[in-house]
């Protein structure tokens, strides 16, 4: 089986073609980025600025426990089902509206959460010293909150980008784009070496966008800059 | 499965009607329905169950000794970054077509929240506390399981709810290898646009792992007497 699914992978003829794995890898990425794209220009500020206000927590808190509960393979069927489906929408294929929507939702729970977090656990002492010294409310946010809630929105960003990159995989199921059909088009039609190639590949690239996002995590970590900048002069 | 119905009086189910909301639909099949159910139960407690007899010594290993720590979260992580569409299929060469890659799949997943929660919860206990255990002469058994896990239970019942109910969620992917408990009838569903089919899995699979958390905060507030009557979590 590992064996047919090497032949499967070093066949080039598997991977170019209309409906090869470069078109499809392709189409996943252009998903994933699309719904996290949407997410962050919409729900991105409103929770960042909820936080701000210190409104809301209860309803970020509850989105990402009903998302739990809800199964990505019934939101799926039931979008594509629905309303939404049927469409072709340009390169992101058959059922690719009700995939987006759905990538879309399930990208939403670990954004919110996390960034409305980020902001609200921000030190209470830095924001009272920035009042003090006479900013505004928007100077406060904008100049002081949202540059210490980097750090935790940038986890949640990450773990959406892993839930996002799941979902887009399962869309398979429902006869959406992506990757995900070279593996159910292998256990479906009983060609297990196939399977085992298209979850190799996905796994692949799951790790790859982790590892990259874990790199932006790093990045974005404004503790790291100090911690060696001190440590230099210490080790001298 | 094919569709009866087609009669003279076209029940709700049947292709030309097809309706998402259809009470014969439950009545006619409702065998169908107990065993996708019962089968769906099945995977996820006994996946919980293997997550968390994997994730206690993987815990306490991790404690006692720091280096294992970040190889351990860190190969948990790995694993809870690949997609369960592909997990199940990577499994399958060890384990075969069989529930067993389904529930070895979903215990893995588990093993991500299970392990941060019991090494969290085990930490939070004060130092004071366990220290006064020591002077009474508590050995390490003892200690664990009179005072530490006690105390940890909360942070512990918490990562085991979360689990349980994300299990739930993913046992329908399971469906790739037939074994997906409600899962199953998603797929049947979606292949033959059975409407009334779906909405009963997708209603049966939230019910069930709000069923669940129910059970295991009922379990919680058992375990901790002392705790009932304050805010759960």
């Amino acid at each position: 089986m590992i064996r047919d699914a090497l032949t499967y992978l070093t066949d080039p003829a598997n991977w170019t073609g209309s409906a090869g794995m470069l078109v499809l890898l392709l189409q996943q990425l252009l998903l994933t980025v699309t719904a996290l794209v949407a997410v962050l220009a919409v729900a991105l500020p409103i929770a960042l600025w909820l936080g701000h206000l210190g409104r809301g927590g209860f309803l970020a808190i509850n989105i990402s426990n009903i998302g739990r509960a809800v199964p990505t393979f019934a939101v799926l069927i039931l979008l594509s089902i629905g309303p939404l489906g049927t469409q072709v929408l340009g390169p992101y294929g058959r059922a690719g509206l009700a995939t987006l929507v759905a990538l879309a939702l399930f990208a939403l729970p670990p954004i919110v959460t996390n960034s409305y977090v980020g902001v609200r656990e921000v030190d209470h002492a830095v924001v009272d010293a920035a009042k003090g010294m006479g900013m505004t409310g928007w100077q406060v946010f904008w100049r002081v909150e949202l540059r210490l809630a980097l750090p935790l929105t940038v986890t949640g960003l990450r773990l959406a980008l892993v839930q996002v990159w799941a979902t887009a995989t399962i869309a398979a199921l429902v006869a959406g784009p992506g990757l995900g059909n070279v593996i159910t088009a292998g256990f479906y039609r009983n060609n297990v070496g196939q399977g085992f190639a298209g979850a190799v590949v996905v796994a692949a690239v799951a790790l790859v966008l982790e590892g990259l996002s874990a790199l932006v995590e790093w990045l974005a970590r404004p503790i790291r800059r100090r911690e060696r900048n001190e440590a230099a002069p210490a080790l001298a | 499965m094919t569709l009866l119905g087609l009669s003279a009086h076209a029940s709700c189910y049947s292709l030309t009607v097809n309706h998402w909301l259809c009470g014969s639909y439950w009545v006619d099949r409702a065998g169908d329905l107990r065993a996708a159910t019962v089968q769906h139960l099945e995977i996820t407690v006994v996946s919980v169950l293997l997550g968390l007899a994997v994730a206690f010594p993987l815990s306490l290993l991790a404690r006692r000794i720091g280096r294992l720590e970040t190889g351990i979260l860190g190969l948990s992580t790995m694993v809870y970054t690949i997609p369960s569409l592909a997990l199940f299929p990577l499994l399958v060469p060890l384990t075969g077509i069989s529930a067993k890659t389904i529930v070895i799949g979903l215990a893995l997943y588990t093993l991500t929240i299970l392990v941060r929660n019991i090494l969290a919860g085990l930490r939070a206990v004060p130092a004071e506390v366990r220290e006064a255990a020591v002077g009474m002469g508590y050995g390490r058994g003892r200690l664990l399981w009179a005072v530490e896990l006690p105390l940890a239970t909360p942070v512990i019942m918490a990562g085991l709810r979360v689990a349980t109910v994300s299990t739930v969620a993913l046992t329908t992917i399971g469906s790739i290898l037939d074994y997906g408990g409600l899962g199953n009838l998603l797929y049947d569903g979606v292949q033959n646009d059975f409407k009334a089919e779906i909405l009963a899995a997708s209603v049966l699979c939230v019910a069930l792992a709000l069923v669940l958390d129910g059970i295991l905060l009922g379990l919680q507030r058992l375990l901790m007497p002392w705790r009932r009557g304050q805010v759960a979590e």
